[in-house]
């Protein structure tokens, strides 16, 4: 079923092969590191950032419309939502 | 349970549950050996069948249409739900914005983010929209494009203060304009039954264009509903959510 | 490589369910099912992913290039959105417990009653 045919959006395999690595590494490094980021805004932070990484992720593998909706909701929406949270029941607790 | 017996408890279970998962993960076709076929056969066909060039959006709001008109919902009913769950309790009263108020423990908005925040502001909406409006040519469509449009009203509460932006998107207009891009998807959906057809076909010409704004009959129809709804959606939370930061003092 | 993006998908969800095991606070757990959440995409759109095939785009190849699933790149589309709108739901739960209860931590959460 996979013909290699060669268009003007083809990259050499093994090139594709290593990106996708390096970022599955930065995927998984960043999963470890929001969860284990204690500090509330922090993690928003780097939930943030994590977000921006599955963005890449989902462009080295193929899918644009998948990653411009974790752009959108990853990075700037989910963001919001969570510091409003946190600055409506931070207040009493620090 | 202590944390320490909690953690002890949860890496026993843990490994096995992850044992699992791994052992099932590896009787899939490795990675990059998809067997197919129906991503193909959607590939080989959708160009011809809906003329739209995204074929994501041809499944989206074409061949699994019905279940995109229920995730939809779930959006809609997590809007309501948050505002259910928000409502004004006994006890608590409103008071005029944080932002006015003169006992404000947040340093004033300064200039600079104002000016970027009102930069952004123009370009965010008309990327939305254009998001919104190409969902059957570009790697788009409402989803996306309404979570941007809605950014876009949650710049001007960045750039001024929180009364402009409730001038901006008053909750009446912003329910109702949720409601229209609910509803209107499932309108569509419905006025195909109207022609003796399926719910949700796609029942409108589909243009001689492959890929332009006109082609693809109800997809890009569909896409505007939904980004009608998406961009609601978000505003509705948000806005909530200010109230209940800015507005909302003292509680049961 | 064959199974690498499997793995990490395997890694992503221990994390997530371990960071919610051990949470103390609600917010904290709450971005912790997000992380778990993100495991889906990952899987999702690995399960659908052709070697050398390219988006899923007909704008200016032929309908014969070798292309990756679009049928899980939906699902994945709408996965992101589901997520948001839990979200949201979620915090406002957490914002209603903390103001009847003035904790968010689950330890003493569980010892009140409403």
């Amino acid at each position: 079923m996979i013909v290699a045919v060669s268009t003007p959006f083809t990259v050499p395999i093994g090139f594709m092969d290593a990106l996708q690595v390096t970022v599955l590494i930065l995927i998984a490094a960043g999963a470890t590191a929001v969860v284990l980021t204690r500090r509330h805004v922090h993690q928003v932070l780097a939930l943030s950032v994590y977000g921006v990484l599955l963005a890449v992720l989902f462009l080295v593998f193929q899918a644009p419309d998948v990653a411009l909706s974790a752009l959108t909701v990853g990075a700037v929406a989910l963001p919001i939502i969570l510091l409003l949270t946190l600055a409506k029941t931070g207040k009493r607790e620090e | 349970m202590t944390p320490g017996q909690r953690r002890a408890m949860f890496l026993i279970g843990g490994a096995g549950l992850v044992a699992f998962v791994v052992w099932g993960l590896l009787g899939l076709p490795g990675f990059g050996h998809y067997p197919g076929p129906y991503g193909f056969i959607i590939n080989r066909f959708a160009l011809r069948q809906t003329h739209a060039t995204g074929t994501v959006s041809a499944v989206n709001f074409d061949y699994r249409g019905f279940d995109t008109v229920g995730e939809e919902f779930i959006l809609f009913a997590a809007a309501a739900g948050v505002a259910t769950v928000l409502r004004t309790l006994r006890g608590e009263r409103e008071r005029s914005p944080a932002d006015q108020a003169a006992d404000r423990d947040a340093p004033p908005t300064s200039g600079a983010v104002r000016m970027a925040a009102l930069m952004f502001t123009g370009p965010l909406v008309v990327m939305g929209w254009w998001l919104t409006s190409h969902a059957q040519t570009n790697p788009s469509g409402g989803f996306q494009g309404g979570v941007v449009l809605a950014t876009a009203f949650i710049m001007v509460y960045l750039a001024g203060e929180f009364l402009v932006f409730e001038r901006f998107s008053p909750v009446d207009v912003t329910d109702a304009v949720e409601a229209v891009g609910a509803g209107g998807f499932a309108a569509v959906g419905v006025a195909a039954l109207g022609f003796g057809l399926a719910y949700l076909t796609n029942f409108l010409p589909k243009g001689q264009v492959y890929g332009s704004v006109s082609s693809s009959g109800t997809i890009a129809l569909i896409s505007f509903f939904v980004g009608m709804e998406v961009a609601a959606a978000f505003i509705l939370i948000v806005v909530e959510l200010l109230d209940q930061t800015l507005l909302i003092r003292g509680g049961g | 490589m064959t199974y690498f993006p499997f793995i990490v998908v395997a890694w992503i969800l221990a994390v997530g369910l371990y960071g919610i095991v051990t949470s103390r606070h609600l917010v904290h757990q709450i971005i912790c099912l997000i992380v778990v959440q993100s495991s889906t995409y990952v899987l999702l759109l690995g399960v659908g992913y052709v070697t050398g095939a390219v988006a899923p785009y007909y704008w200016d190849i032929t309908v014969h290039t070798p292309a990756v699933d679009p049928v899980v790149q939906a699902l994945a589309l709408t996965d992101v959105v589901v997520e948001a709108a839990v979200t949201a739901l979620l915090c406002s739960v957490a914002i209603q417990a903390h103001k009847r209860f003035g904790t968010l931590d689950p330890q003493e959460l569980a010892t009140m009653r409403g």
